[in-house]
């Protein structure tokens, strides 16, 4: 066990997939002798050569478009875009392509890869370093979506999605980089994707989070502690395909249900979450269930902490869930 | 070979411009001829299945065979080919049975994509690498170049063929491509069907370009320009591409310049905006009378053995279709199969609720809708 923050996590999980997998092969933007932006794939190149860690053009639809050929043709792409905000000239190759491309030929062709890419807010990065856009891909069709929150996670659910037959968009809290430090174990290692990670258990009220808001609901839940309310915090880890009974039986479990996602709020992840609830368990349910989300605006920069939800939004919802 | 002057090695009539030795044996002339008529007849069938109301749509071929066989015929065992959705000539001379074709064409239950695609989006990897088809323009350039970069891995001495349309050489697509295969000396060959049109527009509407073979030099690889409806000439300049690509020289853009001689597909009416005069021109071009000629000029060609040809094929490709007409339409699952290779539990869920509903209401009824493009 070594004690890594949530990038080292990643630096980790990508040599363990890359040591035990010589298909793998890792290229982005700058993710070459730099070793990325945030350094995720510092020392890659340095290992395995420039055949298996480069750099590209700076295009993101060429970076998706290639490695949605090389999926196809027997190698194991881990594409990097820089930011998530970047992602959107990719959006065709990502949606219409790689998504869709196992189903449009019956099987005859998959593409078996992994796109990871930084999200969120919390970096001073204004609107186009900043966005979480989990609820466009988690609405395609044959794409997985997984969001880690501690570096366990990170390492674990990279190498499963590394490991999986199907696309897999592996979105990375940037905000959690290195403000989080947990015991990662050494070598190979998965952690199963669409399962829930309970991260406090609690009878009064659940909440839903998952990535960066996680750390910021476990300090809501701390405080609403204090006054009593106990809250049960499920990480979703992954949102496409969901454990939707697992949701289920957790929102059961209170009867009072608060989501958290600094994604705008319309149809945002919450609102599946909320739907979800209602279709199936609403006769459980003691009070309306609340949104704490950002707002149906872009990401703004100078203001950002008013924008993300913070630990104050979030015990408010929780209180007012309580109290109904 | 100069950017701007297509190369070309048989006349309109498939007289030799000047004296070439022919890379196609005797064999393979005749092989190249037969596919040619098979595209057509292929075309005639399905033209006819969708005005009878039997398939919802097709995209005819007439016009382009030469660039198509051409650049297959071209091709060795292991090559990949990434195609546009008019580039059937390609899987027909590679040896895609005609039934396999006509499986999508009706959507049934044999078609490899159950049904899932639009007619004409094929999908094979047998005899041939033939990837699936999609709709979105030049989406499939970039994939080519990173199917030829597993090659290059792998050490294979293979190669991947992207074939696309005037119209997906403005797509991102094609720039990103031909970028990344330049910078990662991908063994790739861009082969740009330049034949006239994109659905209504033509030409000048995509580019400023004097050529589209001269976006190549901008990008760090040959451009080459090829008469499109010479199948001869086609077949030695892609051998030539290809042959740059194996042996790590990196990736060629070729134009073959050549004419939709029918409409986009069969729900479009190019009376519209084709003038006749531009089609009677090309019509005087036509890729099957040249090859004709030219093989008549070396004593492999009779009126009989052509006749015998249209014939068997017009009635095996009728035999084909009536085979695929008669299969049953894909089950009721296979909405829910193939989006994961397992299906996750929202997806069964998702699948049940159809079918005790079709059981508690009865089916969906099929839509009249017709497609509009």
């Amino acid at each position: 066990m070594a004690n890594l923050t949530l990038i080292q996590a990643v630096n980790d999980g990508l040599k363990a997939a890359m040591r035990d997998d010589p298909t793998t092969l890792v290229f982005g933007e700058d993710v070459g002798p730099k070793g990325g932006v945030f350094l995720a794939t510092e020392g890659l190149t340095a290992e395995f050569g420039e055949e298996r860690c480069f750099d590209t053009p700076l295009s993101e639809d060429g970076i998706i478009g290639t490695a949605i050929g090389m999926a196809a043709n027997g190698l194991r792409p881990i594409a990097e875009i820089q930011f998530q905000d970047f992602i959107f000239p990719a959006f065709d190759q990502i949606v219409s392509e790689a998504a869709k491309l196992r189903y449009r030929s019956g099987g005859q062709y998959t593409a078996p890869m992994v796109i990871r890419t930084p999200y969120g807010g919390g970096i001073r990065g204004g609107l186009y370093h900043s966005q979480s856009g989990e609820a466009y891909f988690s609405h395609t069709p044959g794409l997985k979506v997984v969001i880690p929150s501690t570096p366990h996670d990170a390492k674990g659910l990279l190498i499963a999605a590394i490991n999986d037959p199907d696309p897999v968009l592996f979105m990375e809290p940037k905000a959690l980089y290195r403000s989080v430090k947990g015991e990662v174990p050494e070598g190979s290692y998965t952690v199963e994707l669409s399962t829930l990670r309970t991260v406090r258990e609690g009878k009064d009220v659940t909440v839903f989070c998952y990535g960066a808001m996680v750390p910021v609901v476990e300090r809501a839940a701390a405080t609403a502690a204090e006054s009593g309310i106990e809250c049960n915090i499920v990480d979703l880890r992954t949102l496409m395909p969901l454990d939707e009974e697992g949701v289920l039986e957790a929102a059961k479990s209170t009867g009072r249900v608060v989501t958290v996602h600094e994604a705008p709020r319309f149809c945002g992840y919450g609102a599946e979450i909320s739907a979800m609830i209602a279709e199936n368990v609403i006769e459980y349910m003691e009070a309306p269930i609340r949104r704490v989300t950002g707002f149906d605006t872009p990401f703004p920069n100078t203001l950002e902490h008013h924008y993300l939800p913070d630990e104050r939004r979030v015990l408010d919802a929780i209180e007012a869930v309580h109290s109904f | 070979m100069d950017s701007n002057e297509a190369y070309s090695l048989i006349d309109a009539d498939g007289q030799p411009r000047s004296k070439f030795t022919c890379a196609l044996s005797d064999d393979e002339l005749k092989r190249c001829f037969e596919s040619m008529l098979s595209v057509r007849s292929f075309d005639d069938i399905c033209i006819k299945l969708q005005r009878g109301g039997r398939i919802g749509f097709s995209i005819p071929n007439t016009g382009v065979e030469a660039t198509q066989v051409g650049a297959a015929a071209a091709l060795r065992d292991g090559d990949h080919i990434f195609p546009s959705y008019r580039d059937f000539g390609m899987a027909l001379h590679k040896g895609v049975a005609a039934v396999e074709m006509f499986h999508n064409m009706f959507g049934n239950g044999r078609d490899a994509a159950q049904g899932r695609q639009m007619p004409v989006h094929f999908s094979f990897v047998e005899p041939v690498h033939f990837f699936s088809i999609s709709s979105p323009i030049g989406t499939h350039i970039p994939q080519a170049v990173g199917a030829a970069h597993a090659f290059t891995m792998r050490g294979e001495s293979h190669a991947a063929l992207a074939s696309f349309g005037d119209g997906g050489t403005s797509s991102c697509g094609f720039h990103s491509g031909l970028n990344f295969a330049a910078v990662m000396k991908a063994p790739v060959v861009f082969l740009c069907q330049n034949n006239g049109w994109a659905i209504s527009c033509p030409s000048s509407r995509q580019t400023g370009s004097e050529s589209y073979a001269i976006k190549a030099k901008a990008y760090g690889m040959p451009g080459i320009k090829v008469d499109g409806n010479d199948v001869l000439a086609v077949h030695q300049v892609v051998s030539e591409a290809l042959e740059r690509a194996r042996s790590g020289e990196g990736p060629t853009l070729v134009e073959a310049e050549t004419y939709r001689m029918g409409g986009h597909s069969t729900s479009d009416d190019p009376s519209k905006y084709v003038p006749k005069e531009i089609l009677d021109h090309w019509a005087a071009l036509d890729p099957i009378k040249r090859l004709r000629g030219y093989l008549e000029s070396r004593d492999l060609w009779a009126q009989e053995w052509e006749d015998e040809l249209v014939a068997r094929l017009s009635a095996e490709h009728a035999a084909a279709a009536k085979e695929a007409e008669a299969e049953a339409p894909p089950g009721l699952e296979t909405i829910f199969s193939d989006v994961f290779e397992s299906l996750p539990d929202h997806l069964r869920k998702q699948g049940e609720a159809v079918f005790d509903l079709a059981r508690r209401k009865g089916d969906a009824a099929a839509g009249e809708g017709a497609f509009p493009l």
